[in-house]
């Protein structure tokens, strides 16, 4: 390998990071369903012509996919290795999350880039599809207890061999949706994405020699690896555990306790997660490669700094304990995975707040709360409501969580009250922050949210939701409090009722003028309440977001001799 | 009695001047500093400068950043809300977003506390049904209490107000009839467009300005008024068009890009005057390199921006992309070992380390200074009589060369290459992120920097030329002058279009233009000719992400007459595929907002006026070493402005003005165009 000057590295690097981000933005416009278009629940990148590590990724992909894609490229290699006839021009496709981490209704495609008639790397493109078949639309089934009930599984295998499209694939994909327009919308965003990273590289090749090139990607990976040991190095060393629970798997209502055992030891860390709830019956299992995936995530945000390289991962160790939740095998249903992903950042930032509390924020709000509801119309026409509910963010030295954020695995925005009540028959007779909410500090968490929906559909509806944290609540950190447990009710004849499995349940029939309520928790505090400014506390009082009795609880009633 | 007619733009640090003399053609620019915190006194100190008989003055227009600042600074008005009940807290929940990907810290206060956000009974729905009548005494007790809370002003804003303003209007009135002020801004007057936070939010920061913003204005306007002047005083607003003064103490918050905007507009018609349809343009300040892109003459728009994180304002404005690399951005090096450059900046207070008023680490200008590119004898900043080449070494030597292992020179030449790259890759953004081939434009720098980096766009972009004006440091300021007048409008439809009443959509389209023409009609400044243009945000069924679809309609003595159905799908495919090459068959199309512009366009002045007069043989003013690549050019300095028409010089060469640098770079060549501004591109002695 020849040594590159930092001044070229430099460049290089920002020319390949603007790659990958021309990727995203390729996508984001073409795509045909708002989950990529709106949501950008997609990602793209270069990875490792050998190794299949991640070298560069697009800044406006979902964070998630920031550690799990190499999982999908290292997937391809294999495959390719096994069949031995790699050719320039082959574009591989799949969305089986037990080899490619997430869920099933991530579409991967891979395409080896070529130069000189040899492999120089791999470019990628994943994104979430509207959907892909299985027991329920969009994929989200709670009472999955086999990937077969979720989605059609699709391993690697090619779309294309040597640059000629396999018609054949995409037939058998567009009979397997129930959104064939779609999903061809969204194939063709990302094929057209891929096409232009190979010319992006082409041009890129073509002005700095394939060498150069190949010596700023090695450097690359020596430099985040680099950044990543000086940043343990700063850290004590020690050994710190955290544990945290999921309410239940959807099938059976029993507590799933997830695990860490934090170690730094010079300038390495090893995430242990043994003692964690071995794999279980419902959707909120996760392979393997989610479980590394996730924590990069959870690293990424303790150090928002580093680069998406692989090279990050270098000193860090992942352990995790065969027949574990975490380690699940095939066929076991994973479209839950983003509760699980969730609650092991939260234990990752609860462990990591033993060592270094400055440098973590308390547990944000933890559940995506997928919510769904349908119906038919006097018409007889079908309609889905789904969508995704915010939260509170955790408190941190600096300050008072975010009210109302998204989740920390997502940037995903929520959609305007209006469009939902344009495009569906339902009102928002509330969409207002949750006061007592949030986890209690000297910088408390952010606010929760309170949605309420009623039906104006004559016909009545449907609902079904997938949420956590109903029984156990986001943790503060440095001796904050916990923020308010997730807490979902619906209207019956009777009045409002709440689901046995706390967060999960299907089938709730809403007549006309009925209505769901879904109050969703907040942050957890950071550091002591008694260290709260009485103007703060006097401050939220006077605001309506914490009750003045709740004040007195948490900080004492010093607040109630500040003049407003 | 000779007219002139004015443009001011105020900026951070100086106030530019730009005065057109109506009688003979001729312009001057002046610069003064600008006067803190009341603007207005440097403002007509430097009118004055110029003209000293104000009755003289047709018309002043002004580029102001009042309101971007009051926004920034979060110094508007203390604002009460009245909304819809459950819907308290929109303001502060926005669309469930962060300000950062990375880290999760950081929360947010919105501009209105929650103490001042009253909700009242009503309910309309979403096809535009009143549920529930607005509960007006309700109103008045809300209203009563925000004055009583020491509110200036209010915001009204109610769900689903765009589908049937009704419930909205009622209340508005009975607000209007107790408020103490003009301050009482509606949702559905500012923007009857469906999404509630853009809504509420753009109603809500109109608000917050209004007292401050119309306080403004007003101060100006009766300061020219009582020393002489009768003309029309207008301002530039986001998306580069003028408003009568009126109009922007009423909608204050389409000033919030007023400034850069004004300045893309002179960009632009500099441009196509010397023959360049299609222009990027790079303004460089110290904190930032802000990027936009002409094409055929029209400035991209888009449709909203964040002023800060959680403060959205949807109003078309002049798309500008703002990249963290100005000449104060400071050059460092990571725990990586890479070098970087920004975000962190000197600004122009302390400023670079050349500078000498306390900053230590090195910036962009300091690696210019070092390597002889800016004159350390005649400092554009500062306070030193000379800049301090000696700091500005060695800071660089401390934070890049030592660390790298490189020495002085390198570390400054690598300072302006990463620099450089950061730029190219804005260029590269606007442009060929956005299916623009860079190769067919030319870039245009203006502000006090960018001319320094032109050659340097030149060869990462490969633009084939770039056009520095006469005057790059009051681009802005002239672009008031030229501004044509311009109003927009926005109604949400929200139909099938094989649903469209078409008649609705055209009772829609007459009121925007009798409003916008009632406006230009109150003008007392001249049009040479009235434009309208209408557009639809169109979409597929199940798609969120719309296409605009400009649509030709025809109209008859300023009455719209209908399109018809087929027209607007014939429209939506065309602009469908040019977006996205295919079009979705069996796709059911929908409307969802009509946009409407009314502009007047105003008589534009001949930029030969600027242009130098006569000439001289171009004589090297003096030679100073500069370096270029890896070695020191002995190179010719000239005086920019006394350059004649038709001069060529090659570089290496450096052109000087007061407040510009020329940078002609040793395979490049300067040409003096015919009205004077200078074309940098490949030297002719070379191909």
């Amino acid at each position: 390998m020849s040594e590159i000057d930092p001044i070229t590295l430099s460049v290089l690097s920002g020319r390949m990071e603007q790659i990958a981000d021309e990727m995203d933005a390729t996508l984001f416009r073409a795509a045909f369903n708002p989950i990529i278009a709106e949501a950008h629940d997609a990602s793209h990148g270069l990875y490792h012509a050998a190794s299949g590590d991640t070298l560069v990724q697009g800044k406006s992909g979902l964070p998630i996919f920031v550690g799990v894609m190499s999982f999908a490229v290292k997937a391809v290699i294999e495959k390719a290795a096994a069949d031995g006839d790699l050719a320039d021009g082959d574009i591989f496709i799949f969305n089986d999350a037990h080899i490619g981490g997430t869920h099933l209704s991530d579409m991967r495609l891979v395409r080896p880039y070529f130069r000189d008639g040899k492999l120089f790397c791999y470019l990628a493109s994943v994104g979430h599809w509207h959907d892909v078949g299985g027991a329920v639309p969009g994929n989200y089934n709670p009472a999955a207890t086999e990937v077969f009930q979720e989605a059609f599984v699709l391993p690697p295998v090619r779309l294309a061999r040597a640059g000629i499209i396999n018609q054949d694939i995409i037939d058998i994909l567009l009979r397997n949706t129930r959104l064939p327009q779609s999903a061809r919308g969204d194939l063709n965003g990302q094929l057209g994405a891929l096409d232009l990273g190979n010319r992006r590289m082409d041009e890129l090749l073509d002005e700095y020699g394939a060498a150069t090139v190949r010596s700023a990607l090695d450097a690359l990976g020596h430099r985040a690896e680099a950044l990543m040991r000086a940043e343990l190095d700063d850290l004590p060393d020690g050994r710190w555990e955290a544990e945290d629970y999921l309410d239940n798997d959807g099938i059976t209502d029993e507590p799933l306790v997830i695990r860490v055992a934090l170690e730094i030891k010079g300038d390495i860390m090893t995430l242990d997660f043994a003692g964690s709830a071995p794999q279980c019956a419902g959707p909120v299992n996760i392979a393997l490669p989610t479980t590394v995936a996730t924590a990069y995530v959870a690293i990424k945000h303790i150090f928002p700094d580093l680069p998406a390289n692989a090279g990050v991962m270098r000193p860090i160790n992942v352990e995790v304990p065969e027949g574990s939740l975490l380690s699940a095998e095939f066929p076991s249903p994973t479209g839950g995975y983003t509760e699980t992903i969730l609650r092991m950042i939260d234990v990752i930032f609860s462990a990591f707040a033993k060592a270094a509390p400055d440098r973590v924020v308390a547990n944000a709000y933890g559940t995506i709360n997928a919510l769904s509801i349908a119906g038919k119309r006097s018409d007889g026409k079908p309609w889905v409501m789904f969508s995704f509910y915010g939260g509170g963010h955790g408190g941190s030295s600096e300050s008072d969580g975010l009210n109302h954020g998204n989740a920390p695995i997502s940037t995903a925005t929520i959609p305007p009250m209006e469009i939902l009540e344009a495009a569906y028959p339902v009102m928002f007779r509330k969409w207002a922050l949750r006061p007592d909410s949030a986890g209690a500090g000297k910088h408390r968490g952010g606010m929760g949210a309170v949605y309420e929906i009623e039906v104006l559909e004559e016909n009545g509806a449907e609902a079904f939701l997938f949420g956590e944290r109903g029984r156990f609540a986001p943790k503060g950190i440095a001796d904050g409090e916990d923020g308010a447990l997730n807490r979902f009710s619906f209207e019956q004849d009777e009045g409002w009722e709440r689901p046995p499995l706390a967060s999960k349940m299907r089938g709730i029939k809403l007549r006309q003028g009925q209505a769901v309520r879904l109050e969703t928790p907040g942050g957890g505090g950071y550091g002591k309440p008694e260290e709260r400014s009485a103007a703060d506390v006097a401050r939220d009082v006077a605001r309506g977001l914490v009750a003045a009795e709740a004040a007195d609880r948490h900080y004492g009633s010093s607040w109630r001799e500040v003049s407003q | 009695m000779s007219t002139r007619m004015i443009g001011v733009d105020v900026g951070g640090t100086f106030t530019d001047i730009f005065v057109l003399n109506e009688t003979d053609g001729t312009a001057s620019v002046a610069k003064v500093p600008t006067t803190r915190p009341d603007q207005s006194g440097g403002f007509l100190d430097g009118i004055s400068q110029r003209v000293s008989d104000l009755s003289e003055i047709s018309v002043v227009v002004h580029g102001t950043t009042a309101g971007t600042n009051a926004l920034l600074e979060r110094k508007g008005a203390t604002t009460g809300v009245i909304c819809t009940e459950g819907l308290r807290d929109v303001l502060e929940m926005r669309r469930r977003d962060r300000p950062r990907t990375w880290g999760l810290r950081g929360d947010f206060e919105p501009v209105v506390d929650r103490r001042n956000r009253l909700e009242v009974p009503e309910r309309t729905l979403a096809d535009g049904t009143i549920r529930k009548p607005v509960d007006l005494e309700a109103v008045r007790v809300a209203a009563r209490q925000l004055q009583a809370q020491g509110c200036e002003a209010v915001a009204i804003l109610f769900a689903n107000a765009y589908a049937n303003p009704e419930n909205e209007v009622a209340a508005v009135a009975a607000v209007r009839e107790i408020w103490q002020s003009s301050h009482v801004s509606a949702s559905s007057e500012i923007l009857p467009e469906i999404r509630e936070f853009e809504r509420f939010s753009t109603t809500a920061l109109n608000a917050y300005l209004q007292p401050e913003v119309s306080g403004y204005l007003d101060r100006l306007e009766r300061a020219l008024t009582s020393g002489g002047f009768d003309g029309e005083f207008m301002i530039v607003q986001s998306n580069g068009g003028v408003m009568a003064v009126d109009t922007a103490c009423r909608l204050p918050v389409r000033t919030a890009l007023s400034g850069p905007a004004a300045g893309v507009i002179a960009a632009g018609y500099i441009a196509s005057s010397a023959g360049f349809d299609n222009v990027i343009t790079g303004d460089m300040g110290g904190t930032s390199f802000d990027v936009s892109l002409i094409s055929d003459g029209h400035s991209m728009l888009s449709p909203q921006t964040a002023i800060d994180f959680g403060m959205v304002v949807r109003t078309p404005m002049i798309e500008i992309t703002t990249i963290g690399a100005g000449g104060g951005s400071i050059a460092w090096v990571d725990k990586g070992g890479l070098l970087n450059i920004g975000p962190e900046s000197a600004g122009s207070n302390p400023g670079p380390v050349a500078y000498g008023l306390g900053n230590t680490r090195p910036t962009v200008t300091d690696a210019n200074v070092v390597l002889g590119r800016i004159d350390p004898d005649n400092p554009i900043g500062g306070k030193l009589e000379r800049l301090d080449v000696e700091a500005a070494s060695e800071a660089i030597d401390q934070h890049v060369g030592r660390p790298l292992g490189m020495d002085t020179v390198q570390g400054a030449e690598a300072i302006l290459r990463v620099a450089n790259s950061r730029m190219a890759g804005a260029i590269r953004l606007v442009s060929i992120e956005r299916g623009f081939d860079p190769k067919r434009f030319a870039f245009m720098p203006f502000g006090g920097g960018g001319a320094l980096h032109a050659g340097a766009m030149l060869k990462d972009v490969g633009i084939a030329r770039a056009i520095v004006p006469r005057y790059p440091g009051v681009t802005s300021a002239m672009g008031c002058v030229i501004a044509d007048m311009r109003q927009d409008f926005v109604q949400t439809i929200n139909s099938l279009v094989d649903q469209l009443d078409t008649n609705a959509l055209t009772a829609h389209m007459q009121a925007h233009v009798d409003q916008g023409l009632v406006m230009l009609d109150a003008a007392r400044t001249r049009f040479e000719s009235r434009e309208l243009s209408f557009e639809l945000d169109m979409a597929y069924v199940g798609q969120t992400h719309t296409v605009s679809v400009p649509l030709s309609v025809r109209t008859e003595k300023e009455k719209v007459l209908p399109p018809t159905a087929a027209e607007i799908e014939a429209a939506f495919d065309a602009a469908y595929e040019a977006t996205f090459g295919r079009l979705l068959e069996n796709g059911v199309r929908r409307i969802l907002n009509l946009r409407s512009a009314v502009t007047g366009l105003r008589p534009k002045f001949d930029l030969r006026a600027l242009a130098p007069i006569g000439g001289c043989k171009p004589e090297p003013r003096t030679k100073r070493d500069v370096h270029f690549g890896t070695k020191w050019h002995e190179t010719a300095i000239y005086d920019r402005l006394a350059l004649p028409v038709g001069t060529v010089i090659q570089g290496p060469a450096i052109l000087e003005q007061p407040d510009t640098t020329v940078l002609v770079e040793p395979d490049l060549q300067a040409r003096v165009d015919d009205f004077g501004n200078t074309i940098i591109e490949p030297s002719e002695n070379l191909s």
